[in-house]
């Protein structure tokens, strides 16, 4: 690969790049699907190629291909040449990527048992274990269940003296039952929605998952729902579960902080953000129970790599402190408008795509409560838990989300089921809302393997590490 | 480009290695470009060039699918013993029929050599031109200009043989100032179809238009969506309806309601694969041919979209939509169309007493898939309109809306449509004069 990679930075800087990376990647990954007791796919692809990324005349040009040999790298790095020299045609400025980060390294991810060593046999006897279970609660019209395993090895070198290999492993795997009535469809899911809870771990990570102890509960959950009242529509206090308030933080907080979309870079697609460079130190994002931080370095957690795909190590940098919004996820480009040093986020969904800011682990520090007691000290509210539907504007002001599970809260009580809960807000006044936030012990990270961003778009594994939380005079029940 | 010859020997040579019972080659060579802009420059400029190998083994009422993108003799022979390994490693799937057997293609040109050649300078150059015009007018432009060359192949020991190449461009474009905003794509196999200064001037008009922009109250209110709308409310009708799976599993809003009227007379929707007015194709990803599938007609829901595996589980014939396997989700339409009226826009918003003109939605997800409500934002250009005029811009606003309610209600439909491009297609669509469409929530911009 070493070959390859030299002979591409060489043709661009022959061909008058100033700078120029290069990462070749092979992918592996495993798929299974298991529905209403039997397989319904199961696939193994395999899938490499060469990403050349070279910055021509003070402008940016990328060209990929899925053949690795040196003629091929010979191709594309003078394709990404020409393709930069027409950047320029149409620019502002000239590319200044700060300092240069120097690296030459090798990371991995830490695994107890390696996924793609496992029988399939027996990864396929599990999913259909959970799926009996689940088939054996009456009214359940769907059973489903799945794995997913990655192994990723990927060499990035850069014509400023960069040589990275890392080698990245991911396990994930979850449970989702359907219940058809008259009107009515409702799914629960297990251990979160998305198809499954996802780490950068071996395959004790999906030992750890119980998912054929959790099916038949989760089975009945989605047949209660059927005649659960609706959640009534009026302003109450809330208590998220932690896997809700992962997406709430995902959409509400990790996408305002991605630098690029606060400079306009993703403007025509997925939007800008309300978090301008203005509010930076000073703009109060939450109450001051709200601290925020990205980290990616959390053992396990699906946003977690040694080096990003600029060669700049992984870190954890404060996000909101005390409810003040202070840092934003930023690349070489961008941290250099700031006059700071990258903080690690770029990264690519495969070799033929460029790298783009990204979330790694975006958390909410954990609080004091326990769950039973927050539950026992809220008067009159809703839990809502597990993601159904989600919705942000093109700033990340105006959100709605819906969770497929809900239960009422009275007199410090957990009372009936409740279907269809919705709830809405705008970012600010509802992280500002929150009064309670549960302790370590109600602290989980949970993978999101599907989070959107660029055209052609990018599905990034990021992660967010989250307890429930308890906001105020929150508009719920909008359907 | 690797074109018919190499790309049938290639899918010879996997068909040749295959031990299994029945056996399917697909593959597809993607020969995509992507400029992107922002901030009134262009920041992102990508090309890709890739083949991918798609293995599907069966044995018995087993199936197993590999893929890979190493064209290698040493590659492939892997790729295929890897899907028959992974299909006999596991339990019989009894819904699983077999692989669709040989049926006569059509033909339909989607292939544009202007396109294919279309160079990441003359990109950049019609990209300058918007830049230029935003400028002049103090905006800021951002957006991006794709031109792809894809070729797909599929190949079966059943004797089914299909290969096509076709082309897609597609320009989008938002103009914004400090408190303003405006956006307009085209879409076009044909890239010479695409006038970037027009688009350019459309999402600029927008712009200059929505300054200043005012907070109304959440209600429900008449509404003119433009046809950006429509298209996103008919991939959501399709994501969650328009395929059998769904309706077999009961997740359809079209489920048990065939015959039925679940819109207004006014509305028909269909597929079709091979109009040309469309992004055509004349087969699907197993090399079944594209039918036309009327969906709603007059109101009356009508059919759903087959693939083989959905189709054998009914007794019935594959309509041609299958997507590439595995494919959990089932068949879906990729070629929609919504039958225009004969109003212009004008004459929509001269009926409007007092309502909205919406311009586009943004981020928009199913609430009640079965009910098929959908939650999502305006976006780009929201208008306040009063006496048939429009008054001015009004701050963005969130809807919470069933779209067959919706379409129940439609006063006018537009003579003009357009084409907006799709993941795997296109929707072409008319704008809409609905009178009631519920907006639940506002934002401060």
């Amino acid at each position: 690969m070493k070959d390859i990679a030299q002979r591409a930075l060489n043709v661009a800087q022959l061909q008058g790049a100033s700078y120029a990376d290069v990462r070749i990647i092979h992918q592996q990954t495993q798929s299974i699907v298991v529905k209403n007791g039997h397989v319904e796919a199961l696939s193994h692809n395999q899938n490499q190629g060469v990403g050349i990324r070279v910055v021509v005349n003070g402008s940016w040009g990328f060209a990929s291909s899925s053949i690795l040999s040196v003629k091929e790298a010979e191709r594309v790095g003078a394709r990404a040449a020409q393709i930069a020299r027409a950047s320029a045609l149409v620019k502002t400025s000239n590319v200044a990527l700060g300092p240069p980060e120097v690296h030459v390294a090798h990371y991995h991810t830490s695994v107890e048992i390696d996924p793609f060593s496992v029988p399939l046999q027996d990864k396929i006897d599990l999913l259909l274990a959970a799926d009996a279970e689940m088939r054996r609660v009456k009214g359940i019209t769907v059973a489903k269940g799945n794995m997913d395993f990655v192994r990723e090895n990927e060499v990035f070198a850069s014509t400023e003296g960069s040589y990275i290999e890392q080698e990245f492993v991911e396990s994930g795997a979850g449970i989702e039952a359907i219940a058809v009535g008259e009107d009515e469809v409702q799914t629960r899911s297990f251990p979160n929605s998305f198809g499954r809870q996802q780490g950068k771990a071996g395959y004790e990570y999906i030992g750890n998952q119980e998912l054929v102890e959790n099916a038949q509960r989760t089975a009945e959950e989605a047949v209660a729902l059927l005649c659960a009242p609706p959640c009534p529509s009026r302003v109450t206090t809330l208590i998220l579960d932690s896997t809700q308030l992962a997406l709430q933080l995902h959409e509400s907080c990790g996408h305002p902080i991605e630098l690029d979309r606060v400079m306009g870079e993703e403007a025509s697609f997925a939007g800008t953000s309300f978090l301008t460079r203005d509010k930076l130190g000073s703009f109060r994002y939450g109450s001051p129970l709200v601290n925020i931080y990205a980290d990616a370095t959390i053992p396990g957690a699906l946003g977690t790599f040694g080096y990003d795909d600029e060669g700049v190590p992984a870190q954890r940098t404060r996000i909101v402190k005390d409810g003040i919004f202070v840092g934003y996820l930023t690349s070489r480009e961008t941290a250099a408008w700031l006059g700071q040093r990258s903080n690690g986020t770029m990264r690519a969904d495969g070799w033929n795509r460029i790298p783009l800011i990204r979330m790694t682990n975006i958390n909410l520090e954990p609080g004091t409560w326990e769950l039973d007691d927050l539950i026992a000290d809220t008067d009159d509210g809703i839990y809502m838990a597990t993601n159904k539907s989600w919705s942000i504007d093109d700033k990340r002001l105006n959100f709605q989300f819906g969770t497929q599970l809900a239960y009422e809260i009275k007199k410090g009580k957990r009372g009936r089921m409740l279907r269809n809960a919705t709830y809405t807000g705008i970012t600010p006044e509802f992280w500002g809302s929150c009064d309670a936030i549960c302790s370590e012990k109600h602290w989980q990270v949970w993978g999101l393997p599907n989070c959107g961003k660029g055209e052609p778009v990018q599905a990034a594994h990021v992660a967010h590490g989250t307890a429930p939380a308890r906001f105020r005079n929150v508009r719920v029940g909008l359907m | 480009m690797l074109g018919p010859e190499r790309m049938k020997e290639i899918a010879q040579r996997v068909l040749a290695l295959s031990k299994a019972e029945q056996t399917e080659v697909l593959l597809l060579g993607e020969d995509t470009q992507l400029t992107r802009f922002a901030n009134s420059r262009i920041h992102q400029n990508v090309a890709e060039r890739n083949v991918e190998v798609r293995v599907r083994a069966v044995a018995g009422k087993k199936v197993g699918v590999a893929t890979i993108n190493d064209l290698s003799d040493g590659a492939l022979q892997e790729v295929v013993e890897q899907a028959l390994e992974i299909a006999l490693l596991q339990p019989e799937n009894p819904d699983f029929q077999s692989l669709p057997r040989p049926r006569p293609l059509p033909e339909v040109e989607s292939f544009f050599q202007a396109t294919a050649d279309h160079s990441p300078e003359k990109r950049a150059q019609e990209i300058h031109t918007i830049c230029k015009l935003s400028t002049e007018n103090r905006l800021i432009a951002s957006g991006a200009f794709t031109t792809s060359s894809l070729e797909i192949c599929v190949h079966n020991s059943l004797g089914v043989f299909a290969h096509a190449p076709t082309t897609v461009s597609d320009l989008t474009v938002v103009i914004m100032s400090d408190d303003s905003s405006g956006y307009a794509s085209a879409s076009s196999p044909d890239v010479s179809d695409i006038n970037a200064e027009q688009i350019g001037r459309e999402a600029i008009d927008k712009a200059l238009r929505s300054h200043s922009s005012k907070a109304i109250k959440p209600d429900e209110y008449p509404v003119i969506l433009e046809e950006y709308a429509v298209a996103e409310m008919l991939l959501y009708m399709a994501y969650l309806g328009f395929g059998a799976l769904a309706v077999q599993e009961g997740r359809s809003f079209m489920a048990n309601r065939f015959g039925q009227r679940i819109t207004g007379e006014n509305i028909s929707i269909w597929d079709d694969g091979l109009d040309k007015s469309g992004m055509p194709l004349p087969f699907d990803f197993e090399g079944v041919p594209k039918q036309r599938v009327n969906l709603i007609r007059n109101g009356v829901a009508t059919a759903v979209v087959y693939d083989s595996y959905a189709a054998a589980k009914e007794g019935k014939e594959s309509t041609g939509h299958a997507l590439p396997a595995p494919n959990t989700y089932g068949p879906q339409p990729t070629n929609l169309f919504m039958k225009p009226g004969k109003a212009t826009k004008q004459e929509m918003l001269a009926s409007v007493e007092r309502g909205l003109w919406v311009t586009r939605f943004h981020y928009v997800n199913p609430v009640h898939p079965l009910k098929a409500i959908l939650t999502g934002m305006t976006r780009d250009g929201t208008f306040w309109i009063e006496h048939g005029e429009i008054k001015g811009a009004v701050k963005n606003l969130r809807f919470t809306q069933g779209v067959l309610e919706a379409l129940s209600e439609v006063r006018m439909i537009s003579e003009e449509t357009k084409l907006i491009r799709d993941f795997l297609g296109g929707i072409r669509a008319p704008a809409l004069c609905i009178d009631r469409f519920a907006f639940t929530g506002v934002t401060e911009f």
